[in-house]
């Protein structure tokens, strides 16, 4: 229980006598800033994790560029933001399950998710492991314990705390991370989930990737508040702002977090304050919302570069392994992208599978009402979902035959 | 063979489920160790902890949320939302996520270890925001089940069968019956069949279709109804998503008329349904149209409640119409 001290005059406190400092660690031009600890990344982990970073980067200008082209129907850009991400990813335990809102495709790169099985989710082909279901962008990973996208904005959040309260009854040592965005943090799941995890001491890391923007609504029309991070106070929870495109403070700030939570079983918030360089998704136009001039400033402060820079200080990388790798990756998307729209879509029986653990008989007579419709009419329904069923090929009356 | 109310057969329920596997936990609001508003979590927390049986906070989103977070990292939760009409602030969850959690993602991860307890109904002088039969916003939703007992012995079975289904389920209690509703109930583990209809009684001029509290009106009807030499056909549906049609339609054949009875108003309920999907089956075999007794379509009044509600002498003027017809 909390305890209060009485007062006997009228003292209100105000919500902006408040503010949370921002934990930074390299400035912009790749030093130490001065009086900051010495970074615990070392060279092989910091090397992974700015080959994962330029992996985002190149998959998501690709595809991007893949959309425009009318090869895909939808894309949504990491752009600006691989540091948190990708920074926070490198801080977990690869067991550590994350739940992710939808622009988190670096922890995906940083956890081994093939360009192959980008492009299968993206086509949503026959290899796809989420059966060509949902947009693109919606990936998911049993093995790499990353949490199946889903649309629905904040849903994941309550689900995390659930998630991490499991994890904690199993007792191996394992947390949840579950990333958001501000705009998200508006929706009753984020209150519901954070009071949950707090009471019931649950080891969740909530990270809050403060991108400026809610597809065209500016932080400042989401909230009043500091930010998202005064929230904390509230649930009694501890809580640290970072900056977001300091791929260093992100870093340490997750590991410190992830201590907190598995050690103490106590939810943690990070608040990273970034900026989403690129649109909202492929179907955005921040032109109409936003000034050039601004998303300039903040390209200045691309979290990439700023990694480039720090990395070419320690001696830890080259021009030359940035080209050679830059070229190779930019070669591997097109050559993925190429295998990947070549393969059929499912088969026509995943309509109704994994509705329930098993086809009720209701939506099996459903399908083979479908299946002789479109027997019927083969000339109006595509080829692709007939290509692996050869049964559709056949007449109707060879069907009774 | 011990008897019991409808609580206790609940309780007895999740005692065993608890007792028989480590991964099952119980919460909502008040379930800790108040047991529940209805106790129908009584001293689960005393026996196994306050790790699997405790109190959330009040939000229900948040209660469904975590049970969907849970239940996909393989423990099996049995949540409560302390009334049916208080279940649409997790509606989002429902419909949205737990639904669709294994479909979506192609069966890497799924929440069929979710069980959602939820009392419904009226007939407790409860008025609209405690009374609502709201189960067919959640039929219209592929991926759920949705099971209701109409007494306690179908309520313990059915109820362990739930927890161990591999699918999400809504599990609605006839929160009327909760001690109203008392009879045998083998003290050990068994299980019903979901998906599966019960004929209740035999007979042959008319079918009557209901599910939970109705059960109970409709047996009153009937016994009316058969002392004026009209023999009727009783069908329990006991889950109504995915429901058995196939029971239904063989009865049909049979009587050749047909009456469906809920609670919940009647437009877009479950009865149309039925009526529909049999009318599509049945045609040439009825001999007059299918009824449906049901609540009016307005909200849950308080004090007419007892007119409100689609009673035994409802059921009965609508089985007369449909064998005069």
């Amino acid at each position: 229980m909390t305890t209060t001290r009485d007062i006997h005059v009228p003292e209100f406190l105000a919500g902006d006598e408040f503010s949370i400092p921002t934990y930074r660690v390299l400035t912009q031009e790749g030093t130490l800033c001065e009086g900051a600890e010495a970074p615990t990344l070392e060279r092989d982990e910091a090397r992974a994790i700015y080959r994962a970073m330029i992996a985002t980067r190149v998959l998501d200008e690709r595809m991007m560029a893949a959309q425009r082209q009318g090869r895909l129907s939808f894309y949504m850009q990491c752009t600006g933001e691989e540091a948190a991400v990708i920074g926070a990813t490198a801080a977990l335990d690869e067991a550590d399950m994350i739940m992710a809102q939808y622009r988190e495709q670096g922890a995906l790169v940083y956890r081994g998710f093939t360009f192959d099985e980008f492009m299968n989710q993206l086509f949503g082909n026959e290899l796809d492991y989420g059966k060509g279901r949902q947009m693109p962008i919606h990936y998911g990973s049993r093995k790499l314990h990353y949490m199946t996208i889903s649309s629905p904005l904040a849903t994941q959040i309550p689900q995390a705390t659930g998630y991490a309260y499991g994890q904690k009854l199993a007792g191996e040592g394992q947390c949840t991370a579950v990333f958001f965005g501000e705009g998200a943090a508006s929706e009753g799941d984020f209150h519901a989930a954070l009071n949950m995890a707090a009471v019931h001491e649950v080891p969740v890391i909530f990270f809050c990737r403060n991108n400026g923007y809610a597809i065209s609504t500016p932080a400042i029309e989401q909230f009043a508040a500091d930010g998202v991070a005064p929230r904390a106070f509230g649930y009694r929870m501890h809580v640290i702002r970072v900056d977001g495109n300091d791929i260093l403070a992100v870093h340490r700030a997750t590991q410190e977090a992830r201590r907190i939570a598995v050690e103490h079983n106590k939810p943690v918030l990070i608040e990273a304050m970034t900026y989403r360089l690129a649109a909202h998704s492929s179907s955005d136009d921040p032109s109409g919302y936003r000034s050039r001039k601004e998303e300039e400033a903040w390209r200045e402060k691309d979290p990439i570069l700023r990694m480039q820079r720090w990395m070419y200080d320690q001696g830890w990388w080259s021009d030359d392994e940035e080209k050679e790798l830059q070229e190779r990756l930019r070669r591997e998307v097109l050559e993925a992208m190429k295998r990947a729209e070549k393969r059929p879509p499912p088969p026509l029986d995943t309509l109704v599978t994994d509705v329930y653990a098993e086809v009720t008989p209701a939506l099996q007579q459903q399908l083979d009402a479908l299946k002789s419709h479109i027997r019927r009419h083969p000339e109006a329904y595509p080829k692709g979902a007939r290509f692996l069923d050869p049964e559709l090929s056949r007449t109707d009356d060879e069907g009774e035959s | 063979m011990p008897t019991m109310n409808l609580l206790q057969a609940i309780n007895h329920a999740l005692d065993i489920a608890m007792a028989e596997d480590e991964k099952v936990l119980c919460f909502g609001e008040d379930v800790g160790g108040f047991g529940g508003v209805f106790r129908a979590t009584s001293h689960l927390q005393e026996r196994y902890g306050r790790a699997r049986c405790f109190n959330t906070p009040l939000v229900e989103q948040g209660i469904v949320g975590f049970a969907n977070g849970l239940a996909a990292q393989g423990s099996v939760p049995v949540a409560e939302i302390q009334f049916a009409d208080y279940i649409f602030p997790a509606f989002d969850q429902i419909v949205n996520e737990t639904a669709k959690f294994r479909y979506r993602s192609g069966d890497l991860f799924n929440v069929g270890g979710l069980t959602i307890r939820a009392p419904y109904g009226g007939g407790i002088s409860g008025g609209h925001y405690h009374s609502q039969s709201p189960e067919a916003y959640f039929t219209h939703t592929p991926g759920l089940k949705i099971v209701v007992p109409r007494n306690p012995y179908e309520a313990k079975g059915l109820l362990l069968a739930s927890i161990r289904d591999p699918d999400p389920v809504i599990f609605f209690e006839p929160k009327r019956l909760y001690r109203a509703s008392t009879g045998e109930v083998p003290e050990e583990d068994y299980q019903l069949p979901l998906g599966e209809a019960e004929i209740t009684k035999e007979g042959s001029d008319v079918t009557l279709v209901g599910w939970g509290a109705q059960i109970e009106i409709i047996d009153r009807a009937v016994e009316l109804a058969e002392k004026e030499g009209i023999s009727c056909e009783v069908i329990d549906l006991r889950t109504l998503l995915p429901w058995d049609a196939d029971t239904v339609a063989e009865s049909l054949l049979k009587t050749g008329r047909l009456v469906v009875t809920h609670e919940a108003p009647q437009t877009g309920g479950f009865a149309g349904e039925i009526a529909a999907t049999l009318q599509e089956r049945c045609f040439l075999y009825l001999e007059s149209p299918i009824l449906r007794v049901t609540g009016l379509d307005t909200p849950f009044p308080l004090t007419l409640e007892k007119e409100y509600l689609p009673d035994h002498l409802k059921v009965f003027e609508a089985i007369r119409e449909s064998v005069n017809y």
